[in-house]
């Protein structure tokens, strides 16, 4: 009996580690480090915004949200970004979310598994990897193209940039819903089946609905996406200057159109310091659109989206 | 005899023909649905096919070897747009693949599933800011304070600044791909290796990593290709808006082929019409398209392989 406790007193002591590891901790100090560099670098990135934007908020507040543009920085305001940016927020979902949608629903509960079905699969995973400036080649030869041959002066509007946009985010929008629809377990489909539903009835009484939350997540990434683009609307023909938000509705959809991350990228450019504040400050205002979707976007995930 | 029981049991089962006529209806509108994606990638093949071969029966093609890139002087170096987009995609890379991987190993085999829940989401938001943001936060943040306080004879507009702010854009998706990757390997690998005595360091970098390769390489892979087709940062920061004469230095301003899309279709470079500078635009587009796709096919032929794997 005594000879099984020195045993046991014995191993015990044996399994303690003796000593500390080191070596783990220095890995593992490594990867916080990673880590908190991620994370402080997007702290630094929003403080050096803000606090550069605070003398434009201070001394303008209003007032420089509702001015137009101007190449004299101390009237130089974002309206016409905003407007542009609300109509893009208007008209991207319109022409991406229902055919984004229905492909989704057409890939995961009614397309048969054959060459046609993979070709738009694989078709869709290269298109979400095309750079989002290739698409702004794409506006430009086909939608610009297409609505200066209608006679819409140069072709170069913001329908046309919100088209861009909307195949731009397309394939972001089926992939995510895709996964959504594909997480709704079959037995659910089943019991709509079993109580005779056709295959549209049991898609759009219980698939859509169970899987909305997902769906929904990925549109506001889309949306988020589509809103901080600009590499796409400059090759699609965004301009500055001479957008007027307070013409009809004609001239606003046909006329020439800038957005929020255009004008952004305009004032980083300009040498005067004064510029280097407001650009800080027109950040401030897309970052307020896009983080703010974004967060809506995460917290819909965490709070909605089942885990089946 | 069965049938003779039920004479109208087959067509029951067929359904009414308007219930039948409405449900082909639903699915023809669906099939067009899916068709937009493939006319979409036809669209883009054809419209930069067709304005590139414009573009190079216009020019010269020995002006695609010059001392530079100045298409509006006819000057269409290919060279001097492939050593700017190595130089920031390698810096870039320099950057997110270790922090990005590291991060990711924390997040999979360190945290708590709280402190996850919670670190993830910033992690993402960082994914969410926009581009050109993060190319104005690069020339006046990172050039200057970090740049410039390390190599004093840096200019202002540099590709190592631009590069950095690239690689701050990618960190994002090589964390979530393989971190993706490493929670996908089965804890009963782990297990077996603790059982063995191993130490938690050695299980990672040993069991975990290994089993996890094919998602990690295919996180690099894709971060490439997306440093590579990153515009707005490069075109903010690394200067070099009317043209660059080849160059691989770092500390200086530089041109990537996104970037001379960029400013080849602004400002007081704004070229239209039929001109070979405007064509440019659409034969650089055909090379990055081009590029990118085969790097995103190898690299999802990679993200296939972990999946099927377990």
């Amino acid at each position: 009996m005594s000879m099984s406790a020195v045993a046991a007193g014995s191993v015990r002591r044996s399994l303690r580690a003796s000593h500390r590891d080191w070596a783990g901790v220095v890995f593992e100090v490594l990867l916080l480090l990673s880590l908190l560099f991620a994370l402080v670098t997007l702290f630094v990135l929003l403080a050096d915004v803000l606090t550069r934007s605070l003398p434009v908020f201070a001394e303008r507040g209003v007032d420089f949200l509702t001015s137009s543009l101007s190449s004299r920085p101390e009237k130089a305001g974002v309206v016409q970004g905003i407007v542009g940016t609300a109509i893009t927020a208007v008209l991207v979902p319109l022409l991406a979310f229902p055919v984004g949608v229905l492909t989704a629903v057409y890939l995961e509960e009614y397309a048969p598994d054959n060459r046609f079905t993979r070709l738009i699969t694989v078709n869709i995973r290269n298109l979400a990897g095309v750079p989002s400036v290739v698409y702004g080649l794409l506006g430009l030869a086909v939608f610009v193209a297409a609505f200066a041959a209608l006679g819409l002066g140069t072709g170069r509007n913001i329908v046309a940039g919100a088209l861009t946009l909307a195949v731009l985010v397309l394939p972001l929008v089926i992939i995510t819903a895709t996964e959504a629809i594909r997480a709704v377990p079959s037995t659910i489909r089943e019991a709509g089946f079993g109580l005779g539903g056709s295959r549209w009835q049991v898609v759009q009484a219980l698939i859509l609905p169970s899987a909305a939350p997902g769906i929904l997540t990925g549109m506001v990434l889309a949306l988020s996406r589509a809103l901080g683009e600009t590499a796409p609307l400059i090759l699609a023909g965004a301009v500055l200057g001479s957008f007027s938000t307070g013409g009809s509705l004609r001239d606003l959809l046909a006329g020439p159109y800038t957005v929020l991350p255009i004008i952004v990228y305009d004032w980083a450019r300009k040498p005067q310091v004064e510029f280097r504040e407001l650009t800080s400050a027109a950040i401030v205002v897309l970052l307020v659109v896009t983080l703010f979707a974004n967060a809506v976007a995460i917290l819909l995930r965490n709070r909605y989206v089942r885990e089946w | 005899m069965a049938q003779a029981a039920h004479p109208a049991g087959g067509s029951t089962l067929v359904g009414r023909p308007g219930r039948r006529r409405s449900e082909a209806l639903v699915k023809a509108v669906l099939i067009g649905a899916s068709a937009l994606s493939i006319a979409i990638s036809v669209g883009i093949v054809l419209s930069l096919l067709a304005e590139s071969v414009l573009f190079l029966s216009q020019i010269d093609l020995s002006q695609l070897v010059a001392p530079g890139w100045f298409p509006r002087r006819g000057m269409y170096d290919l060279a001097t747009l492939f050593a700017g987009t190595l130089l920031v995609t390698i810096i870039a890379m320099g950057l997110a693949g270790p922090v990005g991987l590291l991060a990711a190993i924390w997040l999979s085999e360190y945290a708590s599933l709280r402190s996850r829940n919670r670190i993830k989401p910033v992690i993402e938001i960082l994914a969410g800011v926009p581009s050109v943001v993060l190319g104005f936060f690069a020339l006046t943040w990172i050039s200057p304070n970090m740049v410039k306080t390390i190599f004093p004879g840096a200019n202002n507009f540099n590709i190592l600044a631009a590069g950095l702010g690239v690689g701050i854009l990618t960190i994002p998706l090589v964390a979530s791909v393989s971190e993706d990757a490493m929670r996908a390997v089965p804890r009963s690998l782990r297990e077996a290796s603790y059982g063995l005595g191993a130490r938690r360091t050695t299980t990672v970098i040993r069991v975990v990593l290994p089993a996890a390769v094919s998602g990690v390489v295919a996180a690099l892979i894709l971060a490439v290709s997306r440093a590579v087709g990153e515009t707005m940062v490069v075109a903010v920061a690394a200067g070099a808006t009317g043209g660059s004469l080849l160059t691989v230095n770092p500390l200086g301003p530089g041109q990537t082929l996104t970037a001379a899309m960029a400013s080849l279709a602004t400002g007081s470079d704004q070229v239209t019409g039929d001109s070979a500078a405007f064509l440019s635009l659409f034969f650089l587009g055909l090379l990055l398209f081009l590029l990118t796709l085969v790097l995103n096919v190898v690299g999802d032929a990679f993200v296939r392989r972990t999946r099927q794997r377990y």
